[in-house]
């Protein structure tokens, strides 16, 4: 890579314009908290309900050369659509705020976990009617087959399991027995 | 896919690059601070065998994506309709992660997209297993257990690679490929213990698709011996033969739950890897690549 050589080329002859306010060094740690807070904002499309902080897939924020910052990103699955629409919008919001340049990541080791979803966001998935297990539920299956799931309008575990695909690439289709609603569970992989 | 989104690259955001920039410039003024992999790269003959190696685990799973998107509006239930499109969904997002990987690993610069979208078929690394035609549904789910089978083994293997953006891939596509086993045995198994229409059916869809398995135990064509050996011990590449134990004891079980017969003869189909595809790929290449030859400039 030659990265290196390039971007101090850029960064001492003005090629990325600077914002007044913020220098070229490394961003302070204040700025760096309130990068992080605009990013952990940013809606996930696919699941309109919840933030990417609420979803766990914000890993980090860090300062980069220029006085910019990168933000990396987890999807939750290799081929989750929304990833793009995520990058985008956190490049969008960060840049508004005046960082620059702005840098977004997809990290994909380690790998992304239910766990890791906040439990406010569990909580605003319930209630959008998305089923979701606690972490401690997270089975040590690999496939995420075995998995804890409550009706998210009765509570009963009494569901039966539609389909293990749903309309997203991180939900099953299941059914309540008991109530007869048909839920999307959001499937536990560790 | 656009290779944007992972690596930063602001090539995208017009409005801010600056209007004095030279034309051509090579400047990549977002580019990764970090190049992931190796911090000991790989050179020479080793790391054109790398590129090879990662081209074709990247091309087995680009194509046969596509092929499972073939039958979206086609599938038996809505249901299978959104597991054959996840399905999908997972390798092409595993597709993106390798291809990503092997245009780092030498030849002209190339994004994911570059490789996906400008290649001719024999420059496609891919095993005939993933190209052959969906057939009726019994087939496509016997196709599904021999691919899924033998994926799931290899990536939990290399999600131990030294090599982290092939480890990364190989973390996630484990679990997916284990969900995915599940669905195709759980198919397998249903219709081969079915009705006497469905177990004829699904037999004759595992005779139909089984001899191409048997191309992905191969040693890979570029290695004569020395090469893989360098891979291998450098966790970079697993030997393919050292999967076939385990993907067979997989297949056995299921197909004897499925009261079906494992399949017998000689005949071994082999050459994906280098290359050398069958009649049904050049349509499937034709289909995929359309847009992107037909408006080289489109974007979203």
């Amino acid at each position: 890579m030659t990265a290196e050589p390039a971007r101090s080329t850029a960064c001492s002859s003005g090629a990325i314009p600077q914002p007044p306010g913020l220098s070229e060094t490394d961003p302070s740690e204040t700025e760096l908290a309130r990068a992080a807070a605009l990013a952990a904002e940013i809606v996930d499309p696919e699941l309109p309900v919840l933030t990417v902080g609420e979803l766990g897939i914000l890993r980090r924020v860090l300062p980069v050369a220029c006085g910019g910052v990168a933000v990396e990103l987890t999807p939750t699955y290799s081929g989750c659509p929304a990833v793009e629409v995520i990058v985008s919008d956190v490049r969008a919001a960060l840049s508004a705020a005046g960082y620059e340049p702005v840098e977004v990541r997809v990290v994909r080791d380690p790998p992304w976990s239910s766990a890791w979803i906040s439990p406010t966001g569990r909580e605003k998935l319930r209630a959008a009617g998305i089923s979701v297990g606690p972490p401690s539920e997270a089975s040590d299956d690999s496939s995420g087959l075995v998995d804890l799931v409550r009706c998210p309008a009765c509570g009963s575990l009494a569901v039966r399991r539609l389909s293990p695909f749903g309309p997203t690439a991180c939900t099953a289709l299941y059914a309540c027995r008991d109530c007869g609603e048909p839920f999307e569970h959001l499937k536990a992989v560790s | 896919m656009t290779a944007d989104a992972a690596s930063g690259h602001p090539g995208m955001d017009g409005a801010r690059a600056p209007a004095t920039a030279a034309p051509g410039s090579e400047a990549p003024l977002g580019a990764p601070v970090t190049s992931p992999g190796l911090g000991d790269e790989p050179a020479g003959a080793l790391r054109d065998a790398a590129r090879a190696y990662v081209l074709g685990l990247g091309d087995d799973a680009l194509i046969l994506s596509h092929r499972l998107t073939e039958w979206v509006t086609r599938a038996p239930a809505l249901e299978e309709e959104l597991a054959l499109a996840n399905v999908a969904l997972d390798l092409l997002g595993q597709a993106r992660g390798l291809l990503e990987r092997a245009g780092q690993l030498g030849g002209p610069a190339s994004t994911a997209d570059d490789l996906a979208y400008l290649r001719d078929a024999r420059g496609f690394r891919n095993c005939l297993l993933v190209e052959l035609e969906n057939g009726d549904f019994a087939r496509t789910m016997a196709r599904q257990l021999l691919f899924s089978a033998w994926q799931l083994p290899l990536y939990e293997r290399l999600r131990h690679s030294n090599d982290s953006a092939l480890a990364g891939v190989a973390a996630a596509g484990a679990r997916e490929a284990a969900y995915h086993l599940d669905h195709a045995a759980l198919w397998v198994r249903r219709l081969g213990d079915g009705t006497d229409e469905s177990h004829r059916r699904m037999q004759e869809g595992l005779d139909a698709v089984w001899p191409y398995a048997a191309e992905l135990f191969l040693p890979e064509p570029f290695e004569g011996g020395l090469v893989l050996g360098a891979l291998v011990q450098r966790e970079l590449a697993v030997d393919p033969a050292a999967l076939e134990p385990v993907w067979s004891a997989t297949v056995h079980q299921v197909v004897t739950e499925a009261t079906l017969e494992v399949p017998t003869g000689d005949w071994r189909p082999a050459g994906g890897r280098q290359g050398l595809h069958t009649e049904a790929f050049g349509f499937l290449l034709a289909e995929l690549q359309s847009l992107r030859r037909t408006e080289p400039e489109a974007s979203w």
